[in-house]
């Protein structure tokens, strides 16, 4: 793959710190062709080159559109997909390449929330039993001592222990999402991987289930991965966020550091369609319109994979990968993969893109994939 | 809700003791299952229908009972002027023959009790051996992929091309007949269209976001199968098995019927029918009708059974046969 694309991790936070480090992880789906003997040839560059470091007791947002990439990197984190290449190191151990078997000891301490609160839990168990799952893999408790920690912990999500015995459908969204927390939190964890954990509820739920994982951080020091596409979401409960596109970060930054000094066209872009509270400002501010949709992840543009849609667009973004690093002189915990950085005060609302029309078309020819 | 405190407090408390006994009881929910049983008990036409298939079965158990009862054996032949005309000719029902008799007079009534054993075990067996090949089979395809389901999958769409009957009957000359190769044949014969729709559950079910929550939390192939899995394709399974029966019945009629099912004295229904073709067109209504008409009302039975089943455990409809 692209080697520019390997930036260095944030040196900020030191080793003892992190949790979970990725680096330079790419994933890439064979798409199937059909043909009966030409088949693997194309590839969905799902994930391409992400490295991220996340400390232990914070949470690191991860942002961007839908088909980014974000879900696949979460499965990637979690060994639910192989790596195409890349390393993921947890608590100091490289677990990219460990066999079945030996992973299953770190699957007690990395769990996920799933996005749809209905699909993650088995509509044919009981609700002890699926919470319960954890121990009976493991083996770790039986009988009424499984029953037990099973109601503890459903207590500690905020879930009637008498309720054991029901089935999922019985319960609402949020009390699903309750319950899949709770599965997560059955082995007190050291990291969990929220993959859009309040997307499929409604607001006032998606408030419930965001102070509840809050307040399990602050109770047990838990890590969090949080993917979203809510903006002001990944604000509230982020220490740090990470903005993806098309299967590679763009921007990674402290959360104020990120909201206040975007130094990506893309993150700009995405904080100004964040709706605001006060329809006066709302109404002042230049909102950027992205020109067109995002390019197949199968033959991904040349150079920035942002230059047909970027505003500040260069005969440079097309040429050459910018790499992820400080730009105009951010802290180095603020680093941003743009040639062209938005300094701070600058409006992109007007900017039109300095290329002939034709480049930015994206030909197949030009495509630096497999 | 009061979140923050309940989730302060959680660590330090032990759980809340559980109510146990009929308290328990009340809050505990109701399966799948059980709701699926309940909306079957309101189906009319399926509660008589399990009354009937319960009064065929009692006949087919208690088919000796029968046969002392009227005196007479299954395979009992009464001579002319008894059991048939002076020039041999099946008797019509009367007080002696409810059911009149056959053309070597023997008591159709009885033989038909005794016919019910052999449809109904081929019935049972031959569809429980379908289902189980189908399932494993199709389970196996679909979790596993790749290279096992193309080729099972091939295998699926081979069986399926072949007529069924001509391969059964070939088969049935080449090994000869009898009760164990007839319930072999059939079930050997039939999985396919179950190991097609399980593939196709299986399939989709893989994909959800349970399969994934087990396997993040470290669960091996087997107990994704069989724990997350499985349980999920049990109810399209049932339905189908309640539905193949009466096919399977209606299979091993057929080829009794065309001489290459059980094996003469035995009684049996297709046979029955194949025979009485020599003298219905001499008058002898009875025997095609009486045979008929235990066919027709044990297929129907177990036909509407399955549509009762269908609708209680599948109610969207939205899983099988579209």
């Amino acid at each position: 793959m692209n080697a520019s694309t390997a930036a260095t991790p944030p040196a900020a936070v030191t080793d003892a710190d992190v949790l979970l480090r990725v680096e330079d992880v790419v994933k890439h789906f064979p798409v199937r062709s059909g043909k009966l003997f030409e088949r693997d040839k194309a590839f969905v560059h799902a994930v391409d080159g992400v490295s991220l470091a996340v400390a232990r007791g914070q949470t690191l947002g991860l942002v961007g559109e839908t088909g980014c990439g974000k879900s696949t990197l979460a499965r990637c984190i979690t060994r639910l997909h192989d790596l195409t290449s890349g390393r993921v190191i947890f608590d100091g151990d490289d677990i990219s390449t460990l066999p079945p078997r030996r992973m299953r000891p770190y699957r007690r301490e990395m769990q996920m929330i799933f996005q749809d609160p209905y699909g993650s839990l088995n509509p044919r168990r009981r609700v002890g039993s699926i919470i319960g799952d954890p121990f009976a893999i493991h083996k770790t408790a039986t009988g009424q001592e499984r029953k037990r920690r099973v109601q503890e912990v459903m207590e500690l999500v905020g879930l009637n222990p008498e309720h054991y015995n029901r089935f999922p459908a019985e319960f609402s969204g949020g009390q699903r999402q309750r319950i899949g927390v709770a599965r997560a939190l059955a082995f007190r964890p050291k990291l969990i991987v929220c993959d859009e954990p309040v997307s499929a509820l409604d607001v006032s739920i998606q408030a419930q289930i965001i102070n509840l994982l809050a307040d399990l951080q602050g109770e047990l020091g838990l890590t969090y991965i949080f993917i979203a596409h809510d903006l002001s979401v990944v604000r509230h409960v982020s220490n740090s966020v990470a903005v993806m596109y098309l299967g590679k970060v763009t921007e990674l930054a402290p959360v104020e550091q990120l909201w206040n000094h975007p130094r990506h066209p893309y993150t700009d872009a995405l904080l100004s369609a964040v709706p605001l509270p006060d329809p006066n400002k709302s109404a002042q501010r230049e909102r950027i319109i992205l020109v067109g949709d995002v390019p197949s992840p199968i033959v991904p543009p040349s150079g920035c994979r942002f230059h047909p849609r970027c505003p500040k667009a260069r005969q440079d973004c097309v040429d050459r990968d910018p790499a992820l690093e400080p730009r105009l002189g951010d802290e180095p915990d603020h680093v941003a993969a743009c040639h062209f950085p938005v300094a701070d005060g600058e409006d992109i609302s007007q900017a039109r893109p300095s290329l002939a029309a034709e480049d930015r078309i994206i030909e197949p020819g030009l495509l630096g994939g497999s | 809700m009061s979140l923050s405190s309940n989730a302060a407090t959680a660590l330090a408390e032990p759980a809340a003791p559980v109510a146990e006994g009929e308290a328990a009881k009340k809050i505990e929910g109701k399966s799948p299952w059980r709701l699926g049983y309940e909306r079957l008990r309101r189906d009319r036409a399926a509660m008589i229908s399990v009354a009937v298939i319960v009064l065929i079965v009692l006949m087919a158990i208690f088919a000796p009972v029968i046969a002392a009862i009227v005196g007479h054996g299954p395979n009992e032949q009464f001579p002319a002027p008894i059991g048939v005309t002076v020039d041999g000719q099946p008797l019509g029902p009367s007080a002696t023959f409810l059911l009149g008799t056959d053309t070597l007079g023997r008591d159709v009534l009885v033989r038909i009790a005794y016919g019910a054993r052999i449809s109904l075990i081929v019935g049972f067996v031959a569809t429980i051996i379908t289902v189980a090949i189908g399932a494993a089979v199709g389970l196996a395809a679909a979790y596993f992929g790749g290279l096992v389901d193309s080729s099972l999958a091939r295998l699926m769409d081979w069986l399926l091309a072949i007529p069924f009957l001509l391969l059964a009957i070939s088969l049935v000359s080449v090994i000869g007949p009898g009760l164990t190769v007839l319930i072999i044949v059939i079930g050997f014969l039939g999985w396919a269209s179950v190991g097609r729709i399980v593939r196709g559950q299986v399939l989709s079910i893989k994909e959800k976001e349970y399969v994934e929550a087990a396997r993040s939390l470290g669960a091996g192939p087997w107990r994704i199968m069989f724990i997350d899995i499985l349980p999920n394709v049990i109810a399209p399974i049932i339905v189908y098995t309640s539905l193949l029966i009466p096919v399977t019945i209606v299979a091993e009629a057929s080829l009794s019927f065309l001489g290459v099912g059980i094996p003469p004295p035995t009684a049996d229904w297709g046979q029955m029918i194949a025979d009485s073709q020599s003298v219905y067109q001499y008058g002898a209504w009875w025997y095609l009708v009486f045979p008929s008409l235990a066919l027709l009302i044990t297929t129907l039975a177990f036909n509407i059974l399955g549509d009762g089943v269908r609708d209680a455990f599948d109610p969207r409809g939205d899983q099988l046969f579209v």
